[in-house]
């Protein structure tokens, strides 16, 4: 089954989206920022990645950025969690390579669907 | 697919009060001139989580309230708002707004709304924003030229050659299309270029997609949302049909739905109740604590089947292996009771962390200007005995800020430095912990507690008083009432309380103190509940448990010391002092192996500042002892502060010193009055 990298610094939003996942299938790794999620990356190959943009050390957009860089991640599907009032984060995101987003708050069967919309 | 999402609840409420914390901390260490940049994204990051988290578990009075809170804080780490001091502490105020709205939440009691509502309309003023009543988001489609449903549309797609770069591909669009429509497709090939120039990683295609549905245009739209700047699209409806009609009148039922809803909020009553904090009751352990007990329970394992074996296979001549494995099973017990007790110790900056908040508010309102220090933050003590030491620390911090600082003219007219400084310092010393709050203040004045004192009778005119027997006095209860800081949360906190709520936790409260410097207060506190250090004693057949930090020493009386003063009361003679002698045989009315005082054993005992010496027939052994309540399973007893059963089987009485100190000094005023009587007689 399809594997999921999921980065977000809130344990219960990483707990819900895991357990959402995972309940339908999915594998899912989880890291709690931008450098967790780069070393994960790093030894892994999930077949999407579904990040949170602001977290400590490196966000959501710089994760994007660097991930697009390892050969391995060149077309991986990534998705941003914003939220409605970030209008230009969505644009800054799509500049640093995400493929979509997610709007927060989001429920779990939207966070299905969108999965199911980048993974086979 | 249903998730039941109150199991992520706990997780949630735990994290958001956590972040508030962190907001808390650093607004206010601000510097709202020039913000640090890490700061103010701490502060937003903190928020943020709060809002994503309320909006995904459904508590959506905090996300809308937090949504303003954020959409500040975003301003102002983007550069476009100057915060002022009187914003600063707006935000702290929704920091309390929201603890309270989160504890509302998780305890399932109404929140204050009315109180929300205000400090809502606040951070909207800050942002330049009218204040509002809050608004249902009513659907913006109505001012849009709604393309009603028809039976199909005509899109042109065609993809810029980046387009996988992004991780997007045409053919999932093409998919979801397919979820809600018939698809027909025209593919353009137009600009593939020769192979030997093609580009794997580029898209050379284009297409022309004929959809059969009757969703509406947005819907469609939607499916290509994310790849807007990265296509070129163009949807033209096929087939149209009027029914313009039927949109209207559901746009005015939405409406009208919408207005009843807002009624309805502003008409609810707000119910006034303030949420019982619960203390939570887990704790977090690391990871490390928890392998290093199970490999202690391992190794106790596998000493218990060494001890076993010994037994299946009993031969005298192995006993020192018997030893052996007993010796190691000591070590592994003890190693395993060390370890487990370690896991309920928390370090005290979880209580000292409300501090800096409280100095800065209560300040703020006495108008003085004072520091706060805080040092041996990592010093660590059993989890139940931090949470109940927060309400006395409390206490004494606020007590020194009201009556000991004094007011910045009186400081710099006494020649001290404007702003007063308290030092919280926590310490581990000799198996206890110390906190010390110190402060460089007036200091007590001992003739206004003395004459208070004789005032309400508690010392006697004439009376000599060491001054550490003066300061003592602010302790005692009667004294305390007029000093008391109005609100306290109400819970009537006297220093007499703060003092029996240290000794009911086994600890012990002293003050020194200077008139004019300051005062040093400092808690004494177990690093454990459960287990005490005791000196086993022995008085006739009858053994009791002495605590061992309340001995000073042990020593066998010289008849010549001894002297006898008024009524039955004997004093021994040591060094300096004259520590009142106390028969533990005739206080619990028990047999002893003598009564002349040669042939014992005086076992010197302190409380708080008062000694006395306990008349013994023997010393027994030093030993952990585990405290088992006496109220809890018979009741409670004058001069026992608990029970604990010996290796033997037996049961030992745990001797509560401050208690016989008191039962001793009744019992003499007693005799006294009785010798004075008789005499006059």
């Amino acid at each position: 089954m399809a594997t999921i990298l999921a980065v977000d610094d809130s344990a219960s939003m990483r707990q819900m989206v895991s357990f959402t996942l995972k309940g339908a299938g999915y594998d899912v790794i989880e890291a709690v920022d931008g450098v967790d999620a780069l070393n994960k990356a790093k030894g892994s190959s999930p077949d999407a990645v579904l990040t949170d943009v602001n977290m400590p050390n490196m966000d959501g957009i710089t994760l994007i950025t660097e991930l697009r860089k390892l050969p391995n991640y060149k077309h991986t599907p990534m998705l941003m969690l914003t939220t409605e009032s970030s209008g230009d984060m969505k644009g800054k995101g799509k500049s640093a390579g995400a493929t979509g987003w997610l709007v927060k708050p989001f429920n779990p069967d939207k966070l299905l669907a969108t999965i199911k919309k980048v993974v086979a | 697919m249903s998730i039941d999402m109150t199991q992520f609840h706990g997780v949630f409420f735990e994290e958001s009060f956590e972040g508030l914390e962190i907001m808390e901390t650093e607004l206010l260490e601000l510097d709202f001139n020039d913000p640090g940049e890490e700061e103010i994204n701490k502060i937003f990051r903190a928020a943020h989580s709060i809002k994503g988290g309320s909006g995904s578990f459904g508590f959506n009075e905090i996300t809308d309230f937090t949504h303003v809170l954020e959409t500040l804080l975003d301003e102002v780490r983007a550069g476009k708002h100057q915060l002022t001091k009187e914003e600063v502490n707006l935000l702290l105020t929704s920091v309390d707004c929201l603890r309270d709205m989160l504890s509302a939440a998780r305890d399932k009691t109404e929140m204050d709304e009315e109180h929300i509502q205000s400090v809502q309309n606040e951070l909207e003023k800050a942002l330049g924003n009218k204040p509002f009543a809050k608004e249902e988001n009513i659907d913006s489609n109505d001012s849009e030229d709604e393309k009603s449903s028809g039976s199909g549309w005509q899109i042109k797609f065609i993809p810029h050659h980046s387009i996988f770069q992004t991780g997007n591909d045409p053919l999932r669009m093409f998919r979801e299309l397919e979820e809600f429509a018939e698809i027909t497709t025209e593919i353009n090939i137009d600009k593939l270029p020769p192979f030997n120039e093609y580009d794997l990683e580029e898209c050379y295609l284009s297409w022309d997609l004929t959809l059969t549905t009757d969703v509406d245009e947005d819907h469609v739209r939607e499916v290509f949302e994310w790849v807007e700047d990265e296509c070129d699209l163009t949807i033209a409806q096929i087939e149209s049909e009027q029914t313009n009609e039927t949109k209207e009148s559901e746009l005015i039922k939405e409406t009208e739905a919408a207005t009843e809803r807002r009624e309805s909020r502003d008409r609810r009553k707000t119910d006034r109740r303030s949420g019982a904090s619960t203390e939570s009751s887990s704790i977090r352990v690391n990871t490390d604590k928890i392998d290093a007990l199970i490999n202690m329970v391992g190794e106790l394992v596998i000493t218990q089947s060494m001890l076993g074996q010994f037994g299946e296979e009993f031969d005298i001549n192995n006993i020192d292996k018997l030893n052996e494995g007993l010796k190691q099973l000591e070590r592994n017990t003890r190693e395993l009771q060390e370890n487990v007790m370690q896991i309920r110790m928390l370090p005290i900056s979880f209580s000292f962390n409300r501090f800096p908040r409280l100095v800065h508010d209560l300040s703020s309102k006495l108008n003085k200007k004072i520091e706060l220090k805080l040092s041996g933050e990592s010093t660590e003590l059993d989890k139940t005995v931090m949470e109940k030491i927060g309400d006395p620390l409390v206490h004494l911090v606020r007590n020194s800020l009201d009556h000991g600082i004094e007011m910045p003219a009186d400081r710099i007219a006494a020649g001290k430095p404007e702003t007063g400084t308290i030092h919280l310092n926590a310490y581990h010393e000799g198996g206890n912990i110390v906190i010390d709050i110190e402060d460089d203040g007036a200091g007590l004045n001992k003739e206004r507690i003395l004459s208070k004192a004789i005032e309400r009778g508690i010392v006697k005119e004439g009376e000599t008083l060491s001054d550490q027997q003066i300061n003592a006095l602010i302790f005692h209860a009667g004294f305390s009432t007029a000093e008391v800081v109005s609100n306290v949360s109400g819970r009537g906190v006297g220093m007499d309380v703060v003092k029996r709520n240290i000794h009911d936790l086994g600890g012990a409260v002293e003050v020194k103190s200077e008139e004019g410097k300051g005062s040093v207060f400092t808690i004494r506190l177990p690093l454990t509940l459960a287990i005490l250090d005791g000196q086993l004693i022995r008085v006739g057949s009858q053994t009791y448990i002495v605590p061992l930090i309340s001995i000073i020493e042990s020593l066998q009386m010289k008849s010549e010391s001894t002297k006898s003063i008024a009524g039955d009361a004997e004093v021994y003679s040591l060094r300096e002092d004259y520590i009142p002698i106390l028969r533990l045989h005739s206080v619990f009315n028990i047999n002893c192996d003598s009564t002349k005082l040669d042939d014992g054993l005086l076992v010197v005992v302190e409380a708080e500042g008062q000694k006395v010496g306990l008349f013994v027939d023997d010393l027994l052994a030093q030993q952990q002892v585990v405290i088992k309540s006496l109220e809890t399973n018979y009741k409670k007893v004058e001069g026992v502060s608990g029970a604990t059963i010996l290796g033997d089987g037996t049961v030992a009485m745990i001797l509560d010193v401050t208690s016989l100190i008191s039962l001793y000094r009744e019992e003499a005023e007693f005799n006294k009055s009785s010798f004075i009587n008789t005499e006059a007689a």
